[in-house]
């Protein structure tokens, strides 16, 4: 073996080769059972996810202050808002959905397992966007929600009441982690595919 | 020999009939479906928006409600002074059992709610030689004296009325303390006290940690809240003012503040926090819990899933 087949870097790219083909990627059938609308709630959520991404990279160009001033402001905002009431009706449709399938089953634990890590990562995410509005919805949840952060010991860190912080974390931190954890979680689908129906024959 | 089929946690791979799939076109499709949709919604209802509160609109709206809680951060006897971690040592804080987490990480954003909220901020204003007394009696009194005239005050301050332009109590050995609680009134009602709780440590800040706490001692901000039905007994945080859809997610956190023990604990915010905790490393952990990974199966809601399957199968049979 040569050294250069050696390296970590040659080795990891020819993993990713031999897991990730095209096939499993991109592919262009899937088996006859996935044929129900539940199935659509999956790439809903990411969809909706995205027009929530996109949305905050606007509202972050023109700052913090821009959507209280401007009409247009207001309206990227209202994209924002409802594109997040969109992606968490989707995807929790898509975890009942999920769970009915039991679609843990087969080696796809992991699958179940980042999915659920994405929900809960939304969920703070989603808050700390509320906290971060600037406004009197922000002021009454930040105080409120104080009192549970400062209990379990994290409100330094975590301090609802600094702005600034709270908007690091909601347009740096929480979407890089969730950004990654979707990616991981897709990969997982398309790598183990689809969970099989229950054989009731078996049973 | 083989391993004994555990029907919740394997599966019969699939070898049977495929069909065309497009990955690319259905993401394609579901992002204009989604994208539409969302423009829609925000075009029909829009964004909610209401004002933030300022200690300039509190205490003209309600100085005596402000002067009071002023008096309460003097007096050491506000939700802030008496908090405990992670802002000042004066309160052991939340137990979960015998832990209080907070207490044992420390204090980390120190407040001294009488100096910080009252006595600081009036030393930044501009000279007042009635102020300047004020401020030296109380510098140079020790500290059974400044107690005395505290509770002077305090027995006087449920009969505070706002007349004049200035707030009036009946008349008692209280020092200094009816000028502190006055001028700090009358310094919110000019906007000046937002600004130096906001900017006293540097002109560039984004913390509004001194000021909400202040605003959340008082009755004014709950009084709005209660108005938009955004307390916690309203089912709080998943709420959101006017008639807008709020974080829905979060009803089942919400759901503990409506029920005992939690609505009677002291401890309930810890609580509540360590049941979600339970529950969500039960949701994560889900197909390694024997019971719960059977419910699918048990249920058989996942007919309503894959109905045309089995329809074929039995078909088929």
């Amino acid at each position: 073996m040569s050294t250069i087949d050696r390296q970590w870097t040659t080795r990891l790219r020819r993993g990713v080769e031999r897991t990730i083909t095209l096939d499993k990627a991109l592919p262009d059938t899937q088996p006859s059972y996935v044929a129900s609308w539940i199935y659509v709630f999956g790439v809903a959520t990411v969809s909706a996810l995205i027009v929530v991404m996109a949305t905050g990279c606007v509202l972050a160009i023109f700052g913090p202050q821009w959507w209280h001033t401007s009409t247009v402001g207001h309206y990227v905002n209202s994209l924002h808002l409802w594109g997040v009431e969109v992606f968490f009706f989707t995807m929790v449709v898509h975890l009942w959905g999920k769970f009915f399938m039991a679609a843990w089953r087969g080696r796809r634990a992991v699958t179940w397992m980042t999915g659920a890590f994405c929900f809960l990562v939304s969920t703070v995410t989603a808050f700390t966007g509320y906290v971060s509005q600037s406004n009197f919805d922000s002021q009454w949840i930040a105080t409120q929600a104080k009192d549970g952060i400062n209990s379990a010991g994290v409100g330094a860190i975590f301090n609802v009441l600094n702005l600034g912080q709270m908007l690091m974390w909601h347009i740096v931190l929480l979407p890089l982690v969730l950004v990654l954890l979707t990616g991981v979680h897709v990969a997982y689908v398309r790598l183990r595919g689809v969970v099989p129906p229950f054989a009731e024959e078996a049973r | 020999m083989s391993k004994k089929f555990r029907p919740d946690v394997d599966v019969v791979e699939w070898t049977g009939a495929e069909r065309p799939y497009d990955l690319l076109k259905e993401g394609c499709y579901a992002l204009i479906a989604i994208t539409v949709l969302v423009a829609g919604l925000a075009a029909l209802f829009g964004s909610p928006d209401d004002p933030a509160v300022t200690l300039k609109q509190w205490s003209i709206a309600a100085p005596v409600d402000f002067a009071q809680t002023a008096f309460s951060e003097l007096n050491g006897t506000s939700d802030t002074a008496t908090y405990g971690a992670p802002y000042n040592t004066n309160s052991p804080g939340q137990a979960l059992g015998p832990l209080h987490i907070a207490q044992l990480v420390g204090v980390h954003i120190p407040i001294a709610a009488a100096r910080d909220f009252v006595l600081a901020p009036l030393e930044a204003l501009p000279a007042n030689a009635q102020l300047r007394r004020a401020l030296h009696q109380w510098s140079g009194a020790s500290a059974a004296q400044r107690t005395t005239w505290r509770a002077h005050y305090g027995a006087v301050a449920p009969g505070m009325t706002f007349s004049g332009d200035s707030i009036v109590t009946a008349s008692s050995a209280s020092g200094p303390v009816p000028e502190f609680i006055n001028d700090l009134t009358l310094m919110a009602r000019s906007g000046a006290l937002d600004e130096a709780l906001l900017t006293k440590d540097s002109f560039y800040t984004t913390d509004f940690t001194k000021g909400l706490l202040f605003l959340s001692n008082g009755a004014y901000l709950t009084d709005q809240a209660n108005a938009q039905h955004l307390l916690g007994s309203q089912w709080g945080m998943m709420n959101e003012t006017g008639t807008y859809p709020g974080q829905a997610w979060l009803w089942l956190y919400t759901f503990w503040y409506q029920i005992p023990p939690y609505t009677t604990s002291g401890n309930a915010d810890i609580l509540v926090g360590a049941t979600m905790g339970v529950l969500t490393v039960g949701l994560i952990f889900l197909p390694f819990i024997p019971g719960l990974r059977s419910i699918p199966r048990r249920t058989r809601l996942y007919r309503l899933v894959w109905r045309s399957h089995y329809r074929r199968e039995a078909q088929g049979a």
